[in-house]
């Protein structure tokens, strides 16, 4: 492994840079023909509202996806990842306008493990909500 | 009705294989705006002691997803598909995924549950080579929300 951190200078509580990702419908669009998942919830406000939510909604792997950048951005190799878990307590709700929504990302360094793993505590908020819970990262540090 | 409790410890067969190109880890990539080289540019990734293009973590829901809908659209067990939520989900890997691997998914249905009127459903998707190899595991939990009283 050969990351930008390494496991002897990180210290519990140290925090990861802060992000945030403005998310739209033409991401969620983008989004839905790479990864195979065209469930009509996260393009069609229609049928969004048929099935009782309140707007078109991000697809919560979306979310997953982007949060993970404050973890990968920071390890730089991405292969560093080892485990990645997140709930989706909120969906993020991307109204149909230029500016969508926007997921803001905060991570911090939880426990440091054997074998140069590290836990990374992630927290993810839109529109004031937190929209991840028991978001947390392994990664494996140089 | 509740969903069928006989589902619990069920295993599918392994899903046809799946074959990781370049141009696909790049099309997802670009899709969740990561620009990290390792995803891109196969020189960058090499230099980081990979063999070719890594997929970012979350890629693996490109394999794993549809191998749940064996589970989740089966009409035997009766998910709402139409109400379906991600409630929960978590990787494991062993390694990453890497362009030029070949996978295949087998999903095994874990868990079964009604919470509040909402029927919830965890799989778990192992992913491996075609050689055997595992590689990594997705664990997934979907939510049919009741519909409004």
């Amino acid at each position: 492994m050969n990351t930008l951190v390494t496991f002897a200078e990180v210290e519990v509580g140290h925090p990861l840079p802060s992000r945030s990702f403005p998310i739209t419908r033409a991401d969620l669009v983008r989004y839905a023909g790479a990864s195979g998942d065209f469930n009509p919830i996260h393009w069609n406000q229609r049928f969004a509202a048929c099935v009782g939510l309140p707007d078109v909604i991000a697809h919560g792997m979306f979310t997953m996806a982007v949060a993970a950048r404050a973890v990968t951005d920071w390890v730089g190799d991405p292969g560093a990842v080892v485990e990645y878990s997140v709930r989706f307590t909120k969906p993020v709700v991307v109204p149909d306008d230029e500016s969508g929504a926007l997921v803001e990302v905060e991570a911090v360094v939880a426990e440091k493990l054997d074998d140069h793993l590290v836990r990374i505590d992630l927290t993810a908020r839109s529109a004031g909500e937190k929209v991840l819970g028991m978001a947390r990262a392994v990664v494996r540090l140089s | 009705m509740p969903l069928d409790q006989s589902f619990v410890g069920r295993s599918y067969p392994p899903t046809a294989p799946y074959a990781v190109g370049r141009e696909k880890i790049r099309e997802f990539a670009t899709a969740i705006g990561d620009a990290n080289p390792a995803y891109l540019d196969v020189e960058a990734a090499r230099a980081l002691g990979h063999p070719d293009l890594i997929a970012p973590p979350t890629f693996a829901i490109v394999l794993t997803l549809p191998a749940g809908h064996q589970v989740a659209l089966d009409p035997t067990l009766g998910l709402d598909y139409s109400r379906v939520v991600h409630g929960e989900q978590r990787f494991t890997f062993v390694r990453p995924i890497h362009a030029g691997d070949e996978l295949t998914v087998v999903v095994t249905v874990d868990k079964i549950r009604s919470l509040g009127g909402n029927d919830v459903i965890t799989t778990r998707g192992e992913i491996a080579t075609t050689a055997g190899e595992p590689v990594a595991t997705a664990h997934s939990t979907l939510v049919s929300r009741a519909p409004d009283a």
